[in-house]
Parts: structure tokens; sequence; C-alpha cells
């Protein structure tokens, strides 16, 4: 009893933590991706609550909360419902395995990797639950094309992770960080730069971001699955799509450039696993300001005709030179 | 061979486009801000220049509370908005006397003309609700009386407001900046922009 409180205890410190970390995560996101947006526009973004409009997410939210939840007639409501809250939940459970530090993981397990692309697959199912259960045609088709996009762009993923764990022969992330310890050169960036690519471009594809954002494409289905939900239904979303990006970008950080180690011997800790994670971050709200949302059918094209032979090819040669 | 090139090689050095497109929008990132904060700050007059808000009438040179129009209907009959009114001035009557002229000098076999109505329309109303400010007005004034006003703060809280009497905005306009002298060519096209 006393071994399984040992364990338990730390577990629920890492889940309120992770929970925090999310929210937190999501409104300075919020926050920076207006203010980044507005300045590629050349204009001052969000400026009025707050010095510089610092307090503008906070009050979104509240806006968002005080908002009356709706459900609309003839919905599946019990669905319809549990699809936000079935949008939002893996999402805490993908910040355990995540390490920040050698010592602040929220769950040092060997199957890190696995669960985080296990419990990131939930989307696709709240997702069409939600398109599904709204009553709702344009919902249906968000879905539909939501659910296509996510179920296809995973196979690149996975792939590519794949290529990863052959090398190390692990799917501990901990471990995985660990051996790209010392320089910079131990990057697995530098060893796998076609994964690395082939990562970036899966990763938009995966949390439904720009360019890749056609699952709540406005001007084409009005917003996709989301369009019935109100208040924090959508809000939920929401958090749950800033959650995704965060913790892609974390993985591609931990998978490729080093997680938590420095580039140079000696400096290593949470700070730059923090650091790649957030250039990463806004790498993403970079791109997703800079180009125009792709047709449906290049966006399967992409992935089917690019990515997918792209990551095979990597994997076999992986393999080839890991048995030679 | 070509279908190779086509479909494998270019789609590669397409991907050369999107860096180029990420140096631009990160260039972008790092200039200064263009825009101001609009109710503590106002741009100037002069960038106002540029701007096409509503359509008015434009004065004649020496007589700026007068237009240039002739009521010829031209903006009303482009319109594709229907958002011009143009009543033209009648013929004023004449006076007992110089009807008693007219017919005199009639029967004496000369040739009578009557009085012409002014070329100046007596109403020229403009409902800024429906237009669309497409400029055809514009474009087809024989003698140019139209423009595009650089007044960008017009708000009004009903539609009514939004109709407004373009003869007494010159009016307007007229004793606010009073008629310059028209001494030289170069100064009256001046005076007529900035007004």
């Amino acid at each position: 009893m006393n071994a399984f409180l040992q364990h338990l205890i730390p577990l629920l410190i890492a889940a309120v933590a992770s929970m925090v970390w999310l929210g937190l995560n999501a409104l300075v996101w919020v926050y920076c991706e207006r203010k980044f947006a507005g300045h590629i526009q050349r204009r001052p973004g969000p400026f009025e609550v707050g010095p510089h409009g610092v307090l503008q997410p906070l009050i979104d939210g509240l806006k968002l909360m005080s908002k009356q939840l709706l459900t609309p007639d003839n919905a599946d409501a019990p669905l319809y419902w549990l699809a936000p809250i079935l949008s939002m939940v893996p999402v805490l459970l993908l910040y355990l395995p995540i390490p920040y530090g050698p010592v602040l993981t929220g769950m040092n397990i060997n199957l890190g990797l696995l669960l985080i692309l296990a419990f990131s697959s939930f989307n696709g199912l709240a997702v069409i639950l939600a398109g599904w259960a709204s009553n709702n045609k344009w919902g249906v088709l968000g879905a539909a094309r939501a659910v296509s996009q996510t179920v296809a762009y995973e196979i690149p993923l996975l792939l590519t992770v794949l290529a990863i764990s052959f090398m190390t022969g692990t799917l501990n992330l901990v471990d995985i960080t660990t051996m790209q310890g010392g320089h910079i050169g131990n990057w697995f960036i530098w060893k796998q730069p076609l994964a690395f690519l082939i990562f970036l471009v899966a990763m938009f594809g995966e949390t439904n971001r720009a360019p890749f954002d056609l699952a709540e494409a406005e001007s084409e289905l009005t917003a996709g699955f989301h369009t019935e939900y109100s208040s924090m239904g959508f809000g939920l979303f929401f958090l749950a799509e800033y959650g995704y990006m965060v913790v892609m970008c974390s993985v591609c950080s931990v998978l490729f450039l080093g997680g938590f180690n420095g580039p140079i011997p000696g400096i290593e800790g949470w700070w730059w696993m923090l650091l790649k994670t957030y250039a990463l971050l806004s790498f993403m709200v970079w791109v997703r300001w800079t180009f125009p949302r792709v047709r449906f059918d290049q966006l399967l094209n992409i992935n089917w005709k690019w990515l997918l032979p792209l990551a095979t090819f990597n994997l076999l040669a992986t393999a080839l030179i890991i048995k030679l | 061979m070509g279908k190779f090139k086509e479909n494998v090689i270019q789609p590669i050095l397409d991907c050369w486009s999107l860096i180029v497109g990420l140096k631009i929008t990160g260039k972008y990132f790092c200039k200064p801000l263009v825009t101001v904060h609009y109710p503590r700050e106002v741009i100037d007059d002069e960038n106002l220049r540029t701007y096409g808000g509503h359509v008015e009438l434009i004065g004649k040179p020496k007589d700026p509370a007068t237009p240039k129009c002739i009521s010829c209907m031209m903006c009303v009959t482009n319109c594709p908005s229907n958002c011009l009114k143009v009543v033209k001035q009648k013929a004023p009557k004449p006076t007992p006397e110089q009807e008693a002229a007219m017919k005199a000098a009639e029967e004496a076999g000369e040739k009578v003309t009557a009085p012409k109505a002014p070329k100046n329309p007596a109403k020229f109303t403009y409902d800024y609700t429906l237009c669309s400010l497409c400029g055809t007005c514009i474009d087809n004034c024989p003698v140019k009386s139209l423009k595009f006003s650089n007044n960008i703060y017009w708000v009004a809280t009903s539609r009514k407001e939004m109709n407004i009497d373009l003869l007494a905005r010159l009016k307007e306009q007229a004793t606010e900046f009073p008629a310059p002298a028209p001494k030289t060519e170069a100064v009256p096209a001046a005076a007529e922009k900035e007004a």
C-alpha cells in the first residue's frame, strides 16, 4: 500500500501540474499567436486590455465561459457533450511522459512514446463524435474531412517516430533524450534529417493547423465539426488544439532536437526543452500566417504521394543501416 | 522523362517558394507597424488624400459654393446602385412685364427665346447606404464635378442620416474653405484638392 501511494502521489501531482501547464500554455500561446499575426501584418495585435493587451486571452476566456451552453435540436446530447471532453482529457495525459528534465518528468515509463501516439489519436474520435452528434450537415462534412486528415497524417508520423525508436531501441522518452546528450552533434536531427522534415509537416496535419486546417475551413464549412458548439464546448476544442500543438512540438524537440540537452555539454535543463518547444511553436505560428490553406485533395495528395513513401523509405533505410 | 521531371523534380524545386514566403513574412514581422491606435491617434491629412470615401461635388474654382455640375444626369443614369438623385432647375417664370415684352416682340415678327433654366442642379442628394463606391459616376461626369471625399470619420446611427444633401455639403465646405483667389492656374487646382 505504501509503495502504491509512493507512485500515486507524484503521478497526481504531475497530472495537476500538467493541467496547469496546459492552461498556461494555451493562454500564453493564444496571446502570442495573435501578436505574431499582428506583427506579420504590421498591426499591433491585441492592445486594449492590460499593458500591450496581455490580459486579452484571460478576458476572452471569461467571455467564453459566461456564454450559454446550447444543445441543438435532435442532437445526440450525451455524445454531443462527450466530444469536447474526449478531445480535452487525453491531452492532459499526453503531458505526463514528456521529459522536461531528468527529474522533471511526470511519468518515466518505457512506453512513453507509444502512450503519446495512442492517446493523441483520441482527437480523431472526438472530432467525429462532435460532427456526427451535432445533427448538422456541415458538422458531419467537417468531421469526415478532419478524420480522413488526422488518420492520414498519423501514418507518416508513426513511421518517422518508428525510425527513431529503431535507432534507439526504446520507446522511453527520457532514454531517447539522454542518448542525445553531450554536444549538439548528437541530436537526432543530423542522423534523421528526412524524418525531421516529415515529422514537421505531419505535425501540421495532425494538429489541424494552417495550412492544413481543412477540418475547420470556415469559408467552405462554416466552421467544420464544431459549428454547433457554443461557450466552453468550443473552448475545450480550442484548448485541446493548443494542447496538441505544445505536445507535438515537445515530442519533436525530444526526438530530434535533444530535449533538455543543451548544444554544449554541461549546460542542460528544462529551459532548453522549453526553448526548443517554443521555437517550434513560433515556427508553427509563423507558417500559419504565411501560407494559404491548401485544397483538400492537395492535402491528401501531399500525404499519400509524398510523406508516406518518403517516411517508408526513411524507415527502411534506417533499418538497413542499423542492421549493417 | 518529362513526366518524371514534372511530377517529382518540379515539386521538390517548388518547395523553395515556401522558404521565400517565410522569408517575406519574417521580414514583415521585423518591420515597424503601420497602423495607428485610432481613437487616441489619427493619421495626418497627407495620408487621407489617397482615401476614397463617399462621393461629393466639386465647386467651381471661382465660386466654390456652386458645383460645376450641369445636371446632365450622366451620374444618375450610370449609377449601378441608384444612390444619386439629381433634380434639374426649372426655367424661371417670366414676370408679367417680360411676358408682355415677349408678346410684343413676337407680334413684331422677332424671334423670341424663353428664358433658359440655369444648369446648376436644384437638388443633389446621395444615399451612402446604397453606394458601393464604384466610382462610375465620377468617371462619367463630363464636367468633372464629382470626386471621392477623404472623409473617413462619417458615422451615423440611422439610415436617414446617411442620405445627405451634397449641395448643402458643398456650401458648408465653401464657408469652411473660402474661395481662393484664382490668379495662376496652379493655385485653384491645388485648392480643389484640399477641399
